[in-house]
């Protein structure tokens, strides 16, 4: 027995070894963790309890953070409370214990529903465009092709304020400011490089015998692309898609410059999400998990892919 | 695996100049098919890349004031570019950037290798443990940025009370984020927790690139621990790290979504990185033509740099 571990151990750590390295990585991961978990309780305690000193990590549980997200509130005399009938739902009864009525929804859900519209009108059309062209690169001999990739990966080097400017006076111009489709527009020239260089490295790894065998066959080429590549390709074109969603989704800087009441997204929203008295933090707390829950679904029905996506396919494993 | 690749794609057009396959290959000719397939995307990028550059380029030789439209165009040259090159306040913002730029990529990569380095011991679990360090990056850096300011608060944060909790000294008794000193760092502290996993993951892609016959043979020739540390897992694992690098450097040079929601390049100007002068310069004050040059001054320097940096990184790949 000695012999034949102890061969196999010369590169395998010790015991010792894995338990020292584990418990340090898992040190790192739960203090990492903790402004994550923070923002979750911070989501479902009351204002009071929010900005309590000592912060409270044991708390009555109270959903007054998603109330606030989702309506506007205003504030009556107690009298006029008492002659209204009862109060109607969960939060109009919140808010009517801090002698305040409901008004009317927040402006949460349509940004919400903006973000959900241009991250995945963004995504299909960079994945659309950066398949077509990640195969053009992969199989055929383009005059000038790395210096077409070089450039197509370069827009990426641009800082977002950069381009905003003139993107700020071309939309104006043509009439695109502040709407979705300007704003899908740009998420889709910004994922496009990102598709076209994760496709192309996907499109790379599938023999070409295989379209060579469906021409020999009768195919076209158009034809063995559609048939043969493409169902080959779902795997990596599913992970590019979510990274595109991923950026689409996350974007801050071209939303808040560049969208202000039609359009805007999420991320813009988010921070300015405010109570009497400066920030409502439950309420910020609240519209900002249920934006972060997505990711983190996302992230783990990606995470063999990862690696590649964050670094343009630069490195495959 | 390249002499593979390249052998294969001789064959591959021995098979396509053979007449009876040729003629089988009906419909579009590759060559169609290919700028078929290709120009959309190239029009696209022109279309909202190339097109608003080169006016950003025209724009930064002009007096144009993207709030007064109808003022007349005056043509002025490069004295904006003169202008800005000798400004002290541009010098100033540059100067925190390289701060901000130079102190995330160190300490994430440090960090960044550390774990990798540690999760490559393949300890149990390390998968789960992996996938729940990942978190923090794949997060908008807006959103959760703009919690961290809750986090910093010197009356309520938790981030005040743990550091007053270990340190001793009052919770309120500092502000990470309205203090001249610590400012500068809070915005460091908040890009490190989201970004280390990043170095991490390109980290532990390049420790398990190295094969492990490598190690063997060290241990055959009885090289201490150490000794393989410094002359295996660090050399070989090199380019990985300054891949990592690139990455971190360019994305954190053009950093603005983090920086603006934590401090808002305040206070005073202590935190105002390259991204942050540039959005005061262009959506407040409305200066398009000065920003504009400030913006192409910007854009050469990351591409500059980036360019020599990738240069180095092919050599140390070629060793």
């Amino acid at each position: 027995m000695t012999s034949a571990t102890a061969a196999h151990s010369v590169v395998e750590p010790s015991a010792t070894t894995r338990r020292l390295a584990g418990s340090l990585v898992v040190l790192y991961a739960i203090i990492t963790m903790i402004p994550l978990v923070w923002i979750m309780l911070t989501a479902f305690k009351s204002p009071d309890d929010a900005i309590s000193y000592p912060p409270k990590v044991m708390f009555k549980p109270s959903l007054e953070g998603f109330c606030n997200l989702f309506t506007t509130r205003s504030r009556q005399t107690p009298e006029f409370i008492r002659s209204l009938g009862p109060p109607q739902g969960l939060c109009d009864s919140i808010a009517r214990e801090r002698n305040m009525v409901v008004a009317g929804p927040s402006n949460y859900v349509p940004r919400f529903v903006n973000s959900l519209i241009i991250a995945f009108g963004s995504t299909v059309l960079a994945v659309t465009l950066g398949t077509l062209s990640a195969y053009g690169f992969s199989r055929f001999r383009v005059p000038l092709k790395d210096d077409l990739l070089f450039f197509i990966l370069s827009t990426r080097m641009m800082p977002p304020i950069a381009v905003a400017i003139p993107i700020y006076l071309m939309y104006r111009t043509i009439g695109l400011s502040d709407t979705r489709l300007g704003m899908i527009l740009l998420y889709t020239s910004v994922n496009v490089s990102l598709a076209v260089w994760l496709l192309k490295g996907f499109i790379d790894e599938i023999p070409r015998e295989y379209e060579e065998a469906a021409m020999i066959d009768g195919y076209t080429r158009f034809q063995a692309f559609v048939k043969v590549v493409l169902p080959q390709a779902t795997t990596g074109i599913a992970a590019t898609a979510i990274f595109c969603l991923i950026f689409a989704w996350n974007e801050y800087a071209f939303a808040v410059l560049l969208t202000s009441g039609n359009a805007q997204t999420a991320p813009p929203f988010i921070p300015i999400i405010i109570g009497e008295g400066g920030q409502d933090w439950p309420a910020v707390a609240a519209g900002t998990t249920l934006f972060l829950v997505p990711i983190v679904v996302f992230t783990v029905l990606l995470r063999k892919h990862l690696l590649r996506g964050i670094t343009f396919g630069a490195v495959r494993k | 695996m390249n002499e593979l690749s390249a052998s294969s794609r001789i064959t591959y057009r021995a098979v396509m100049v053979r007449p009876d396959v040729a003629r089988r290959i009906r419909g579009l000719s590759d060559r169609t098919l290919a700028w078929l397939f290709i120009t959309p995307t190239i029009v696209l990028l022109l279309a909202i890349n190339i097109f608003p550059l080169l006016w950003t380029i025209y724009l930064s030789f002009t007096n144009y004031r993207a709030n007064r439209s109808n003022v007349p165009t005056i043509w002025l040259g490069p004295d904006w570019y003169q202008s800005i090159l000798t400004d002290p306040d541009i010098w100033a913002a540059m100067q925190v950037t390289a701060h901000f730029v130079i102190w995330t990529v160190v300490i994430e990569t440090v960090l960044g290798f550390g774990l990798a380095y540690l999760i490559d011991k393949k300890f149990r679990g390390h998968g789960m443990w992996t996938t729940i360090i990942l978190l923090p990056m794949m997060l908008s850096p807006a959103v959760v940025g703009n919690f961290w300011t809750f986090l910093y608060q010197p009356q309520i944060g938790l981030f005040n009370y743990v550091v007053a909790f270990f340190t001793g000294s009052a919770a309120s008794s500092f502000q990470m984020l309205g203090d001249v000193t610590l400012s500068p760092w809070a915005i460091v502290i908040v890009d490190a927790w989201m970004w280390t996993p990043y170095v991490m993951l390109i980290c532990l892609a390049g420790l398990r690139s190295i094969p492990d016959y490598i190690y063997e043979a060290a241990e055959v020739d009885r090289a201490s621990k150490w000794r393989q540390f410094c002359s295996i897992t660090l050399p070989m694992a090199l380019p990985f790290i300054m891949l990592a690098v690139l990455f971190r450097g360019i994305e954190n040079f053009k950093m603005f979504d983090m920086v603006n929601l934590l401090t808002g390049g305040g206070p005073g100007s202590t935190t105002e990185v390259a991204s942050i002068t540039l959005k005061r310069a262009a959506f407040e004050s409305w200066r398009t033509g000065y920003s504009s040059a400030f913006a192409i001054i910007l854009f050469v320097t990351v591409f500059g740099l980036a360019n020599i940096y990738v240069k180095a990184l092919n050599k140390v790949k070629s060793r």
